[in-house]
């Protein structure tokens, strides 16, 4: 059974390219997470990445991708963000560095995340990378001035 | 051994009545971490208490990157993103372009991606062997596996040009047609290959110290492995027969026969012996795609995506203006998203690639193999002995280069 909250909301979303897509309220994306484990028997959680849609509101869309080796089955769940959603390690342990990644890129808080902390970049970079306006080149940046 | 080479940076002072806890930085220049990784280890005496892997080192902003680049011109950076198996890579981003432009494959484009995608695999699993068992102070094995690699390197060569950065297989087809007579080394590969196999497993199969330091070694509960995303050859030597090429078959694979081998034993062994078989169900399936290799073209015919062969540009005005509007202006693909699953060497390799409509990628991502097993490493070494992890890193089979894009 779907979750009742998932219920209220009208889910969105469609098959393309033979791929299944459900757009989530980020509210509810714990409660699908879990549902999908438990109830679907999606025992893996692929990736969770996100798409910087500037400038659009709200600007980012995070995207997980779960697989059921038993059903032989992939899903596509994906939410639209402009600052914060709950994190799916709770559900998920493999959302643990794929979250912190999308934080260090897109500067997408994961509320809950047992380790927030940037993964790919050195700790006290400023800005993040993947963000479509930040810039690909001349970013303000040189080996001269470290210590 | 190479254990030796790691300095402790830490010491902690002993607690009253326990042991002393050291920390250590294993890495990021170990000979043992296969690239720059650097694993912070909590020791208690010989034992691991708690183990965290720094990685990031060889971030190098290729997702971005790709943003900035033309559809086509991506591929030389997804060839840069697990450098053993470009050719998986390449196979994957052009078979997520293809969908969202709806193109179809000529069968002999099909059958020699499957072919050169196996020679990869071969390719990949050899560089494991090699650097795998010399950890492990078997050093001989590295000069062999490296002496095959240079016959798979020449092939690469041969087909496309280039040892490592092939950029062979792009969105349509082929970037060339193969050489004349390019199945002569090929054949003369398969025929020796087998035995060559058979002498890398007589040298490991009956060495004593090898055993002792892979039998029994680096276990984890099936159920833990797939919870933090381990995929590829450790998840089947966990007894689970997942595989990309049989659950969603891409570019022709259900037209191939061959098995997934699997183990049950789940160790560091148990890996090695999945691996070893994996190679000879490989030489199979290039084994059928030579003999079924179908005639006809290698791109597919699509004036405005593909680019028109030599001849043509040179003779016809029509196809001219096609090259000069490809390379200029970039191939247009229609909006939508896909996120296309291909089985490379080191497991589930996905290309999530999403479109505006553009003649740019509005994102690329690129869920590797090295990046989600080595979220698992924690569990893997935790509460061992150090000399074990060694082992089980080298069981892993990370490219860094694959894990931090």
């Amino acid at each position: 059974m779907l979750p009742e909250t998932l219920q209220e909301n009208e889910l969105a979303g469609g098959l393309a390219h033979g791929e299944l897509t459900l757009q989530i309220e980020p509210d509810d994306i714990l409660a699908v997470l879990e549902f999908f484990k438990r109830h679907q028997k999606f025992e893996r959680l692929s990736t969770v990445t996100a798409v910087d849609r500037y400038p659009m509101e709200p600007r980012f869309e995070v995207v997980y991708h779960l697989q059921s080796v038993a059903r032989n089955l992939r899903i596509r769940l994906k939410a639209s963000v402009s600052a914060e959603i709950a994190s799916a390690t709770a559900v998920y342990a493999a959302a643990n560095w794929y979250e912190r990644e999308v934080f260090d890129l897109f500067g997408v808080v994961f509320s809950g995340h047992p380790n927030p902390k940037r993964i790919m970049m050195p700790d006290d970079w400023e800005g993040h990378p993947l963000r479509r306006d930040f810039p690909t080149h001349g970013f303000k940046y040189s080996y001269g001035e470290q210590k | 051994m190479s254990e030796t080479i790691t300095e402790p940076v830490l010491h902690q002072e002993p607690e009253a009545g326990g042991s002393r806890r050291m920390t250590l930085n294993m890495g990021p220049q170990h000979p043992s971490t296969h690239g720059v990784l650097r694993v912070v280890l909590e020791l208690d005496g010989e034992f691991i208490e708690k183990a965290t892997p720094e990685i990031g080192y060889l971030h190098t902003g290729i997702e971005k990157q790709c943003e900035a680049l033309n559809w086509q011109q991506v591929i030389t950076l997804t060839d840069r993103v697990d450098y053993l198996a470009n050719l998986s890579n390449n196979l994957c981003y052009s078979l997520a372009v293809e969908k969202l432009l709806g193109l179809e494959i000529p069968p002999k484009a099909q059958f020699l991606r499957v072919l050169l995608a196996e020679l990869t695999r071969i390719n990949s699993h050899l560089v494991w062997l090699g650097t795998h068992a010399l950890d492990m102070g078997a050093m001989t094995m590295f000069f062999l596996t490296f002496r095959e690699r240079e016959d798979l390197l020449r092939i690469f060569e041969m087909f496309s040009g280039q040892r490592l950065m092939t950029s062979y297989i792009r969105p349509g087809g082929l970037a060339l047609d193969p050489p004349r007579g390019w199945e002569k080394p090929v054949k003369a590969f398969l025929a020796d290959f087998p035995n060559k196999l058979d002498e890398y497993e007589s040298l490991l199969n009956a060495n004593p110290i090898w055993l002792r330091r892979t039998k029994g070694i680096g276990i984890l509960p099936v159920e833990e492995m797939l919870e933090v995303g381990i995929t590829g050859p450790l998840i089947r030597a966990a007894g689970i027969p997942m595989d990309a090429r049989k659950m969603t078959p891409y570019s022709g694979y259900e037209k191939f026969d061959f098995n997934v081998p699997t183990a049950t034993e789940n160790d560091v062994f148990a890996r090695y012996a999945v691996r070893m078989a994996e190679m000879r169900e490989s030489l199979k399936i290039v084994q059928q795609a030579l003999e079924g290799m179908p005639e006809g073209p290698t791109r597919a015919e699509a004036h405005r995506v593909v680019l028109p062969e030599r001849e043509k540009m040179k003779t016809q005005m029509e196809a001219l203006i096609y090259h000069f509007k490809i390379v200029t202006e970039g191939i247009a693909v229609p909006e939508g998203e896909i996120y296309q699953v291909v089985e490379s060497p080191r497991g589930e390799l996905g290309y999530y690639v999403v479109s505006d409509g553009s003649s740019k990628p509005l994102r690329v991502h690129m869920r590797t193999p090295s990046f989600a097993n080595l979220q698992g490493l924690p569990n893997l070494v935790e509460k061992r002995q150090i000399s074990d992890s060694i082992a089980i890193m080298g069981s892993l089979d990370f490219v860094l280069g694959d894990c931090d894009r």
